[in-house]
């Protein structure tokens, strides 16, 4: 083997092995890599009980309801549950009714989700308002893909 | 082939040919970035959904992708310097490392500047967030690296292993968004299901692929300017370069 022959196999073998290294981590630790849980996660109690946690999912369309204040329920939905929400504060622009929202805070004992804070999730579309009108499906809602079930995914 | 190959890679030959090419590239970039900001700024209409604040886009994606692209350059340049000791290589690895940095950092800005308003937040530790971060370390690494050696050879070879490590984070940064949930959205334009129907509508796309190609143009005239720099400094008791600038 000559020299440079053995340069080709140490520098093929350190992508290889930083490539496998990596695999196999981000493997076994693929649930801690999740920035949020979803309602279906929260339903399963597939999640640590009474921790502060990051709930992801759908505002369902017709759950919105203000209260006195700037205090506000509502229900996040995946694909598959829906869980609600109670929040007090200012909401994101982009916040609405089918809009994807990742909500900080903690189970409740009533099972309502108790929000500290809640971010907008957007999608990577981008078209005119006009466009947007004549696409719009019958709830006019985004679509709930985006939002995984940690527990399915990770195991 | 191969002669034609060695030829490119003597310095003198490289210093002239990028001589002639670098202000070509550099014209060919400032047009097509100027083109491509007004017809983003002004041309393009305001989003459904976040109004003019998605505009940010026409900087922050060309950023984001050329920080991949730059660091996938410097991991290839860094293993043919391994492997074949090509001196132009090494000097790839070490000028490539600060324009990445800041191409990088640009994204980073840029990023936390259109989460704000849309988002609600400046910053999140989402996987794509996080790994860019790391991307940002490891490309000022390579420069902190190249620093810690007095001599410029051994110094670009400890690059070029440094490089070649962190390549992993590439594919971890562009997939990032489609294995782990995040709060940062998808792939607009490089996506499978994009291809057979677009996810940004023809107005607001162009501009992106204009100010995309611009920006990738631009990078392609800092890198071999400072190649030619690093050439020259790296060369300056050889006779070709005594004479470039002999009065």
């Amino acid at each position: 083997m000559t020299k440079r022959q053995k340069r080709i196999y140490a520098v093929a073998g350190l992508v290889v092995g930083v490539g496998v290294a990596a695999a196999l981590g981000f493997t076994a630790f693929r649930k801690n890599m999740m920035y949020f849980y979803t309602p279906s996660d929260l339903i399963a109690g597939d999640v640590p009980v009474g921790a502060n946690l990051e709930l992801g999912g759908l505002v369902e369309k017709g759950s919105l309801v203000r209260a006195e204040g700037l205090k506000i329920q509502f229900s996040v939905a995946d694909c598959a549950k829906a869980v609600p929400v109670r929040y007090e504060g200012v909401v994101p622009d982009l916040f609405r009714e089918g809009q994807g929202v990742v909500a900080t805070g903690h189970m409740g004992d009533d099972h309502v989700f108790v929000a500290t804070r809640i971010l907008a999730k957007h999608d990577e579309n981008y078209m005119p308002p006009r466009v947007a009108e004549s696409l719009k499906s019958e709830d006019g809602k985004h679509s709930c893909a985006p939002f995984k079930s940690v527990a399915a995914n990770a195991g | 082939m191969w002669t034609w190959f060695h030829r490119l890679a003597s310095p003198p030959t490289f210093y002239r040919l990028a001589n002639l090419l670098t202000p070509w590239l550099l014209a060919l970039a400032l047009a097509l970035l100027a083109i491509g900001v007004y017809g983003g700024l002004y041309l393009a209409p305001a989003d459904y959904q976040q109004g003019d604040a998605f505009r940010i886009i026409y900087v922050h994606v060309p950023a984001a992708a050329l920080s991949l692209s730059i660091y996938m350059t410097m991991a290839v340049a860094g293993g043919i310097a391994l492997i074949w000791r090509m001196k132009l290589a090494e000097i790839a690895v070490v000028t490539a490392a600060p324009i990445g940095a800041s191409f990088t950092a640009l994204a980073l800005i840029t990023g936390m500047l259109w989460g704000k308003p849309t988002w609600g937040a400046y910053w999140v530790w989402d996987a794509r967030l996080t790994s860019e971060l790391v991307l940002l370390f490891l490309y000022l690494g390579v420069i902190g690296l190249n620093q810690a050696y007095s001599d410029a050879r051994t110094a670009a070879r400890a690059c070029a292993w440094l490089a070649l490590v962190g390549v992993i984070n590439v594919p971890i940064v562009h997939y990032s968004v489609q294995w782990w949930n995040s709060l940062h959205q998808g792939s607009t334009i490089l996506s499978i299901d994009g291809i057979a129907k677009p996810k940004i509508s023809g107005p607001m796309l162009w501009p992106l692929l204009l100010t995309l190609a611009g920006f990738y143009l631009f990078f392609g005239a800092a890198l071999l300017r400072r190649m030619q720099n690093e050439v020259l400094l790296r060369e300056k008791n050889a006779r070709w370069v005594q004479e470039l600038f002999a009065i």
